[in-house]
């Protein structure tokens, strides 16, 4: 059986600064909410739906209370206010604020007991609903088993929800296992979600509530046709973290991108608005049972994949505390991990098995989501098709759990439908062929394996040492991650970002909280 | 019209009567290999189609090596076929950047010694690209494939904007700085969204007059030198670019310009 010989004295002591430094960024934004955060509340509540002009009801009922400014108060206690109030649902609610007839934080007060009493009442629908999905999914994997492992995950991405749909059930018919959309290019940077089916995106699809329920639709049916349940999979991700991962929870989706530090790296997105969104849609994500998956293969495809394995792994330690900071149990934490070393250095093969089986090992409940290579693609699709190979034999050897199917055709297109079949053939066969070649072989003694993962290891204790010491903010404003600086007061979205006050309330926090501790 | 000298300068053409035909294990036997799908069944009737559609491509004696069901209705297949009608390169006009390859140390020397000052450089993905790996490859000191980026220059003053910069701020921060060079990243390529987008910039610094003031450079997997030119830059640089290649071409253009070079 393939095992490395690792130092637990230093894996504890990684959790423990990890579980330190993400304690600290809780406790320092507890007493913040988000925009974002409150729109999620008012969809919890019933809220949706867009205006003549495509301004989603969420939106236009969070700007009034934020005009006003009153968002510190959250915006159920004024929802569930008016609700009482006028004897409407928060629906009819919202659209009267929209024609402008009615001012939310300006009628009769019916006293916080009631108003809170109220909205807690308005968001319970919501949250039996997502209750009675996590069942449902956990009833479709009993009669509908995925047994091969890992998973094979592909993507979608015509820009077009219908055309999605279609290649999703195809790909799925070829073997793929879990189906992701990726979305529409700078969907993260909007500050609304949008409405509606929608067939025009630019390098993938708009991420909307009513995408997810056809996307859902067109898989549950390819899991009966196939007897395996087919998971699908969005990004909650950018600027509506929270209200997707709301939409998804509703809509049964399986899986979410779901980084702690991908958008203030990469998106530049404001620290505060990235962690306070994070923890409150990750809360969301632990109670409808749906999986994260982390981006540490953005580490790997920015900075030299050979030299990052300290900062991935320093990443999912602080991924993974972050997750359980927010109720998510072990086997929801999709830590990501990727196959990027030069091909061309000597012996990169081992140097990726040794990291693939150091995140294996260290994280072993997690359903770890290894990703491709595609930062040495190039034109040649049959190297790329080799180099494939490689990946899916040691994701195979190594026990990793979500295997994003590499495609030959990476550098060049969005995948064509030949692209798909035939990588998901090759993973296929790897997943076959070297089904128990793992277990049938050992990592030797002082080998060039066993001392990469180890140091590796070792450069992650003294790099969170270094995080902990700067705590995350400092580190992350110095470019310890991906050589990127970031400060606590830039980032896009900042304005989003409020102090509670001291009558603050938000009864989808508070019931959550309840269920998940 | 300037934009055709530009191009004239920069093509390239083959000499004499020289022809070409594929090569697969002997000189002009043609040989091609092609693979395609067709929204047909796997069958006789799909495999006669996939021999049909080679043939409209040109390719005589089609095979089919392969067919392979992809899902009810389509039919993936690998062929092949020979190739009869040769290329005569002498017709061919080609586009490339007329420039040099220099060392990094030669880059820096040519700039300080001729210029007496380091060249300006703003760049960024615009638009609704969120992509910046190959931007970052090009102008972070980090660089890509062990060659350093622009940053790494002493002669090389960089600003990277990052992604998802509107043209209006990527043309205000250049007007700020006096950039010598605008570099754009785009690697979008749904429905061609990245062309309308490095025209807009185009468009935007001619109306602010300040077109000819700066070197205009596009890059992305998808952009040729050709395809730069037509659409108004003065060079394209498409996937496989290293940091040096751009920085031996932002070199000798800013002196050429200045006739230093």
């Amino acid at each position: 059986m393939l095992k490395l010989n690792l130092d637990e004295e230093k894996i504890t002591q990684c959790h423990q600064l990890a579980k330190n430094i993400t304690s600290k960024v809780n406790r320092d934004l507890l007493s913040y909410s988000t925009v974002s955060i409150e729109r999620t509340v008012a969809r919890f509540s019933g809220v949706n739906g867009v205006d003549e002009e495509g301004v989603p009801f969420p939106n236009i009922l969070v700007n009034q209370i934020v005009d006003k400014g009153k968002i510190s108060d959250g915006a159920a206690l004024y929802l569930g206010n008016a609700c009482i109030e006028l004897n409407a649902t928060p629906q009819e609610v919202s659209h009267m604020v929209a024609k402008g007839e009615l001012d939310v934080t300006n009628l009769p007060w019916h006293g916080a007991e009631a108003a809170q009493a109220k909205a807690r009442e308005l968001c319970q629908e919501s949250l039996d609903l997502i209750k009675t999905n996590r069942k449902k999914r956990e009833s479709l994997l009993r009669d509908m088993p995925v047994t091969e492992t890992p998973w094979l995950y592909v993507i979608c991405a015509t820009g077009n929800a219908l055309e999605d749909a279609v290649q999703a059930r195809m790909a799925a018919s070829q073997g793929a296992d879990v189906i992701a959309v990726i979305r529409s290019t700078g969907q993260s940077l909007l500050d609304y979600v949008p409405y509606g089916i929608t067939t025009e995106g630019f390098g993938g699809t708009y991420a909307t509530q009513e995408n997810f329920k056809l996307m859902r639709k067109a898989l549950d049916e390819e899991s009966e046709k196939l007897g395996r349940y087919i998971r699908l999979v969005n990004y909650c991700s950018g600027l509506c973290m929270p209200e997707i991962a709301y939409m998804g929870a509703v809509e049964r989706l399986d899986m979410m991108l779901n980084d702690a530090m991908y958008g203030i790296l990469f998106r530049d997105i404001n620290m505060e608005r990235t962690l306070v969104d994070q923890n409150f849609s990750r809360m969301i994500n632990a109670y409808a049972g749906i999986i994260i998956n982390t981006g540490e293969d953005n580490y790997l495809t920015t900075a030299d994949a050979f030299h990052a394995g300290p900062s991935v792994l320093a990443s999912q330690f602080m991924n993974y505390h972050f997750a359980k900071n927010a109720g998510l149990g072990d086997e929801l934490i999709g830590l990501g991990h990727a196959f990027e070393i030069d091909p061309f250095i000597e012996d990169s093969i081992s140097y990726e098995l040794a990291m693939a089986l150091l995140v294996r090992q260290i994280f072993p409940d997690c359903p770890i989501k290894y990703m491709p290579p595609t930062v040495h693609k190039k034109g040649d699709i049959f190297f790329s098709h080799v180099l494939d190979a490689s990946f899916n034999l040691v994701s195979t050897m190594t026990g990793q759990t979500i295997h994003l199917v590499g495609m030959l055709t990476e550098a060049i297109h969005t995948p064509l439908i030949q692209d798909r079949y035939l990588s998901i053939s090759a993973a296929r066969y790897a997943r076959s062929a070297a089904k128990n070649l793992g277990k049938n072989l050992e990592i030797a003694p002082d080998s060039l394996i066993q001392d990469r993962a180890s140091s590796i290891l070792d450069d992650t204790l003294k790099f969170l040492e270094y995080v902990d010491q700067k705590g995350l903010f400092g580190a992350i404003g110095e470019g310890a991650f991906a050589g990127i600086k970031r400060h606590r007061s830039g980032g896009r979205g900042r304005e989003g970002v409020f102090k509670r006050s001291p009558s603050y309330f938000n009864p989808v926090e508070d019931l959550l909280r309840q269920e998940l501790f | 019209m300037e934009d055709n000298a530009n191009i004239k300068k920069d093509t390239i053409s083959g000499a004499g009567d020289e022809f070409v035909l594929p090569y697969g294990d002997r000189k002009n036997d043609g040989v091609v290999q092609v693979s395609f799908t067709l929204p047909v069944d796997k069958g006789p009737l799909g495999e006669e189609a996939g021999r049909q559609v080679m043939k409209v491509m040109g390719l005589e004696d089609p095979i089919i090596a392969e067919s392979a069901h992809l899902s009810p209705g389509f039919t993936f297949f690998v062929g092949y076929g020979k190739l009869k009608r040769p290329v005569h390169l002498s017709s061919l006009k080609v586009a490339t950047p007329l420039w040099e390859s220099l060392e990094p140390g030669e880059v820096d020397r040519l700039i300080k010694e001729k210029l007496g000052r380091p060249l300006v450089v703003v760049g960024a993905a615009t638009g609704n690209d969120a992509h910046t790996v190959g931007l970052d490859a090009i102008l972070n000191y980090k660089g890509f494939a062990g060659d350093h980026g622009l940053e790494a220059y002493s002669s090389f003053t960089v600003v990277n904007l990052g992604s998802q910069v509107p043209n209006e701020q990527l043309v205000a921060k250049a007007r700020e700085l006096n950039a010598d060079a605008i570099l754009v990243s785009q690697v979008v390529t749904q429905r061609n969204v990245h062309i309308s987008n490095l025209t807009n910039l185009v468009e935007i610094l001619e109306a602010e007059g300040i077109r000819d003031k700066v070197i205009l450079i596009a890059g992305g997997p998808r952009i040729t030198h050709a395809l730069a030119l037509e659409l108004g830059y003065d060079a394209g640089f498409g996937a496989g670019t290293k940091p040096r290649d751009v920085a031996s071409y932002l070199a000798q253009e800013v002196l050429k310009r200045k006739s230093l070079y």
